[in-house]
């Protein structure tokens, strides 16, 4: 196949990586190498960042130095602002990333025509003399709008463009457009760039229900496969990061079939074994049915295997949350002095779902997690909207499985939700994601509130089909059976007695069964006796019928000779003999 | 006092051109003209082309030519494009426009 393409194709198809976790996804391995590409967004939409983000990885990972020509702001804020992201430019400029500060000066007289050939003179010599193949032009637009009439702004992006792919340079322009239009930007001066550059990247920025929300999408990539949809992103702690999919067909998940435990014995066995790694675990229940307790314990197990957990609770602060597992024996400081936990409190963070999400891949790769719990994730549905919220938990799942990471996640459910929980549902939809979905209930009976767990579903193993109570002692937490008497599920008081009554009984049976045994044995004891004696007397008979036999022949014996003789006396014949 | 300054003051330029360009051309063209007709014989052109020397254009800031600067008398002033606009392009360099 390769062979068919001619090096032209096969040109196109050189990727210039980004850098930017998500964009190289996208766009199959990065932006067109030794093409243009064009950025567009409104204003704070990270066009700037995205740019420099490009160059600083092109000069740090892919060997490829980088010119960024500053038209809007000096370079020297750019630089400030993008310490902020830990980059460290200082390090890379001049020579790996050099940058060009050209703002027309504000007193800037205009007199006629001009062109920009003077820039791109400069910037041979410049990208000549470091041997650059990355070039930014930051809000070209700036540029552009001295220039009198559309003609010759169309003129001087041409010059630009031609100049960039006569020296294979990978370049990127950005330009402003209005916000509420990036999707017809077609009318904007950039549109017929549009037309021009081989691939176009539109940054979109709103408010949806109160809660900011950035979407980036390539709008097109010549000779290349991409991800069409728009797709969330975040500026975050260094730079940005754009969520999304495992693409279909991509990236074949490592299928683990290592258990790990819950941190319950009892609850192990039920599920026969534990959790698979990498796999997703939704613990539902309203509040206060110990999701909490058991979330802990699943991480305290971890950090005994010592595997690096991230805790995230958006309940309770960090030292609420050892205090509180520490009240059931699950005893989580030590581990987080260690630094093998880290509980992350996020009870005050608002965000939109995208916001949430990037944070936890953030914080889990910074400590580099390899169990991840989420106590509760159905805060995602507070702020935003419910149909982001569902994507992303997707997405979590999906980003958990691809990394190879254990995710524990508990839902609330209040009254309200509790008929859809039982048809099937969590509010944000993970039940059907996840492999195993652990139910916790009240249960109120004979004045008490007892917990019950039970395993709704779980993939790939055998699993209990019973209701258990859930104890939670100054010992731990543990399971224990419940009793069903009369079709009653018997919980708390009422399981222990029936456990003593049980007890009980079987003390009682236990005694009589002892009694029956030495009674037998004595009837086996006399029995055997009597066979005895039977036996002795069995054979003083045959000594008997012996001897009986024996004295009945010899006395027929005798008469028969008696008789014989008595004939021989008589003189009888033998034919008279024969007669009698 | 002032226009007795600029006057008798000599006015230093300095055009930056891109070779032959045909904007380039005017504007050494029409700086001539008007430097001939306001400034006769007070007046120094230096033509720096950025083809040839486009270094000296990266460290001076050009990025759009033609540029003329004028570096005396003071301020300091930058002007772009192809100095056709005389009107303008007068006021900027504080001179009077000659009635015709």
């Amino acid at each position: 196949m390769k062979s068919m393409l001619s090096p032209q194709d096969r040109g196109a198809k050189k990727k210039a990586p980004t850098g930017i976790a998500g964009l190289d996804e996208i766009t199959v391995g990065g932006l067109p190498h030794g093409r243009t590409t064009l950025l567009v967004g409104g204003p704070g939409s990270g066009k700037t960042i995205f740019a420099l983000q490009f160059l600083v990885h092109g000069a740090r990972i892919c060997d490829e130095t980088g010119v960024f020509v500053a038209f809007e702001e000096r370079s020297e804020r750019i630089m400030a602002n993008a310490d902020g992201f830990g980059w460290n430019l200082a390090e890379l400029c001049p020579k790996r990333l050099a940058f060009i500060d050209a703002q027309p000066t504000p007193d800037l007289i205009q007199s006629g025509t001009f062109d920009l050939s003077g820039m791109l003179a400069a910037l041979e010599a410049q990208t000549e003399q470091m041997g650059a193949r990355r070039i930014v032009f930051d809000a070209l637009d700036i540029v552009l709008a001295l220039l009198p009439d559309p003609a010759s702004k169309r003129r001087e992006v041409y010059r630009l463009h031609e100049w960039l792919l006569a020296h294979e340079l990978t370049g990127i322009i950005t330009g402003k457009v209005d916000a509420g239009e990036t999707n017809s930007v077609g009318e904007q001066p950039f549109g017929f760039m549009q037309f021009m550059v081989d691939c176009a990247v539109i940054l979109n920025h709103s408010v949806v229900l109160g809660v900011s929300q950035r979407n980036l999408r390539v709008q097109k990539f010549r000779g290349s496969s991409f991800d069409e949809n728009e797709s969330p992103f975040l500026i975050g702690r260094s730079g940005f990061e754009i969520a999304v999919a495992r693409p279909l067909g991509r990236g074949i998940l490592n299928v683990s079939k290592e258990r790990l435990s819950s941190g319950v014995e009892r609850l192990d066995t039920m599920l026969g074994g534990g959790y698979y790694r990498a796999a997703c675990v939704l613990i539902t229940g309203f509040p206060g049915t110990a999701k909490t307790t058991l979330s802990g314990a699943f991480a305290e197990a971890a950090c005994r295997r010592n595997e690096r957990t991230l805790f995230i609770s958006f309940d309770a602060d960090s030292s609420e949350v050892v205090r509180d597992l520490a009240s059931v024996g699950i005893r989580l400081d030590h581990h987080l002095e260690s630094g093998c936990l880290r509980i992350i409190s996020a009870r005050t963070v608002i965000g939109s779902a995208e916001t949430y999400l990037v944070r936890i891949k953030t914080l889990a790769k910074e400590h580099e997690a390899r169990c991840v719990v989420i106590d509760p994730v159905s805060t995602w549905t507070k702020s935003g909207d419910g149909l982001s919220a569902h994507s992303v938990s997707e997405r979590l799942i999906d980003w958990s499985k691809a990394e190879g990471i254990t995710l524990l996640c508990t839902s609330l459910l209040d009254e309200l939700t509790q008929r859809r929980a039982e048809g099937g549902g969590t509010s944000l939809q993970i039940s059907t994601l996840a492999d195993t979905w652990i139910h916790l209930d009240y249960l109120v009976q004979a004045g008490e509130r007892n917990r019950g767990l039970s395993i709704i579903k779980s993939r790939g193993t055998a699993h209990s089909n019973q209701v258990r109570e859930l104890i939670l002692s100054n010992d731990g937490v543990t399971l224990a059976d419940i009793y069903t008497a009369g079709g009653e599920v018997l919980m708390g008081t009422l399981r222990w007695e029936k456990e003593r009554a049980e007890r009980e009984a079987n003390e009682v049976a236990e005694v009589a069964a002892k009694l029956k045994r030495v009674r037998l044995d004595a009837e086996e004891a006399e029995l055997e006796v009597r066979i005895r004696s039977l036996q002795t007397e069995l054979s003083a008979k045959q000594v008997e019928k012996a001897l009986l036999t024996r004295t009945t022949a010899s006395h027929e014996h005798a008469l028969t000779r008696g008789d014989s003789r008595i004939r021989e006396l008589r003189g009888a014949d033998v034919a008279d003999s024969e007669a009698t | 006092m002032k226009r007795a300054k600029t006057q008798d003051a000599k006015f230093k330029f300095r055009l930056y051109v891109a070779s032959n360009a045909q904007n380039s051309e005017r504007a050494v063209a029409n700086l001539g003209a008007l430097c001939r007709s306001y400034l006769p014989n007070r007046y120094e052109i230096e033509v720096v082309d950025v083809f040839d020397t486009p270094k000296r254009a990266l460290s001076d800031g050009i990025f759009m030519t033609p540029t003329l600067i004028k570096l005396a008398p003071p301020p300091v002033r930058r002007m772009v494009g192809t100095l056709s606009q005389t009107r303008p392009l007068l006021l900027a360099l504080g001179l009077e426009p000659l009635e015709s």
